[in-house]
């Protein structure tokens, strides 16, 4: 017996599979890190919007695919130093905003 | 202190989220997974990385329809929005009025997209159509399949046509849900319609104007159907959407690696400017 189905039909690159991995495995850590410590941390930062740490991984997440696709449209498709900006980016956001 | 929450309550929300995994997550990985791939049928890939996502952010033809669907989005936004409340505040509160208005209203609502481009093709037919012969009667030169200044006209008035109603709808819901008292109090102040209006009636409509914008924004920077019936994308590209230009590349150049990257960056476009929207009105909310 087959326990899953066939995902052939989805097209699966293991790059795509990391990338989704590591979205799925940021919501598990979010969903501890509200257990352990409940109420999403709420906090004025300095764009004046009050934000919570779901809010926080929101911002980091979409700034980090801007930064991704600005550095393939202007620079070129070594995504390296994107991924290091994005991680840079989200640190900034999750200690300011 | 008490423990009011019940986390046996999640497991109301699962039917939600096997829906939203199968309509919307499942589809959404499986774009992503194109986007990095390409294929000539056969379900055979080859591994691209980032080629198709340089070849969109490069290409005149994305950058074009671009531009078209942003001006037809805020050109939409511009006219409805302040329509739409217009004709709110011109509605009667109470009385056998307020039915006879609001069903005129949801009228356009009911119909289906396609059957409203179909409608306004007909209507603005330059030799059949009522609205085609009336401007020409009236001295235009009036013909939206040849002209591109007339099929926008066209193509806004459809959109102003079908969808101010809904803004209208949701204009007066919050208009109507403003306690008397407040109107008494500008009475006794001696305030002026305007005052009225600025202080007290658009405040209380911000919520439901900020979920009319945001509607308004995604279903316009989405819209396909009526303009593919109206005009076909015609004269030339000059209404090519990007939502039809997307079908064109999927369905009518079959270049799916192309389409599922440009998929991609349309719909962050979408939800960064929904963010932003969201965020700028809902500012002043978070800080009371």
């Amino acid at each position: 017996m087959k326990l899953l189905p066939d995902l052939g039909w989805m097209a699966w690159t293991w790059q795509t599979a990391v990338f989704f991995g590591t979205i799925g495995l940021l919501l598990v850590a979010m969903t501890i890190w509200e257990i352990v410590s409940p109420g999403g941390a709420p906090r004025d930062g300095i764009l004046g919007l009050r934000t919570t740490r779901g809010d926080r991984l929101f911002i980091s997440l979409l700034g980090a695919a801007c930064i991704h696709l600005a550095w393939v449209g202007l620079v070129g498709p070594n995504l390296v130093w994107a991924l290091g900006l994005s991680l840079l980016y989200a640190l900034a956001v999750f200690r300011w905003v | 202190m008490t423990r009011t929450q019940n986390n046996a309550a999640w497991f109301l929300v699962l039917p939600v989220l096997v829906l939203v995994a199968f309509n919307a997550i499942i589809p959404l990985m499986t774009v992503v997974n194109y986007a990095v791939q390409d294929s000539f049928g056969g379900n055979v890939f080859f591994f691209e990385g980032t080629r198709w996502f340089e070849a969109v952010l490069a290409s005149d033809r994305f950058h074009q329809a671009l531009g078209r669907q942003i001006l037809f989005t805020f050109t939409i936004l511009a006219i409805e929005i302040p329509l739409g409340v217009g004709i709110a505040l011109c509605m009667p509160r109470r009385g056998i009025w307020v039915s006879v208005c609001l069903v005129l209203m949801a009228l356009p609502l009911l119909i289906p997209w396609n059957v409203v481009g179909a409608i306004w093709n007909i209507f603005a037919l330059p030799e059949l159509g009522l609205l085609g012969r009336m401007l020409n009667g009236l001295g235009f030169d009036y013909n939206f399949t040849r002209g591109v200044g007339a099929a926008w006209f066209t193509m806004i008035l459809m959109d102003v046509w079908h969808w101010t109603s809904l803004v209208v709808l949701l204009a007066y819901a919050g208009l109507i849900s403003i306690p008397d008292a407040y109107y008494q109090a500008a009475r006794i102040d001696g305030a002026s319609k305007w005052a009225v209006f600025r202080y007290i009636q658009l405040p209380k409509m911000k919520r439901v104007l900020t979920i009319a914008v945001l509607l308004r924004f995604m279903d316009s920077f989405m819209i396909y159907t009526e303009v593919f019936v109206l005009t076909g994308g015609g004269p030339g590209n000059s209404t090519t959407m990007l939502s039809i230009d997307l079908v064109k590349l999927a369905l009518g150049q079959f270049d799916l690696g192309t389409a599922a990257a440009m998929s991609i960056i349309y719909f962050l476009l979408i939800l960064i400017f929904s963010w932003i929207f969201y965020t700028v009105m809902m500012r002043g909310e978070s800080q009371q």
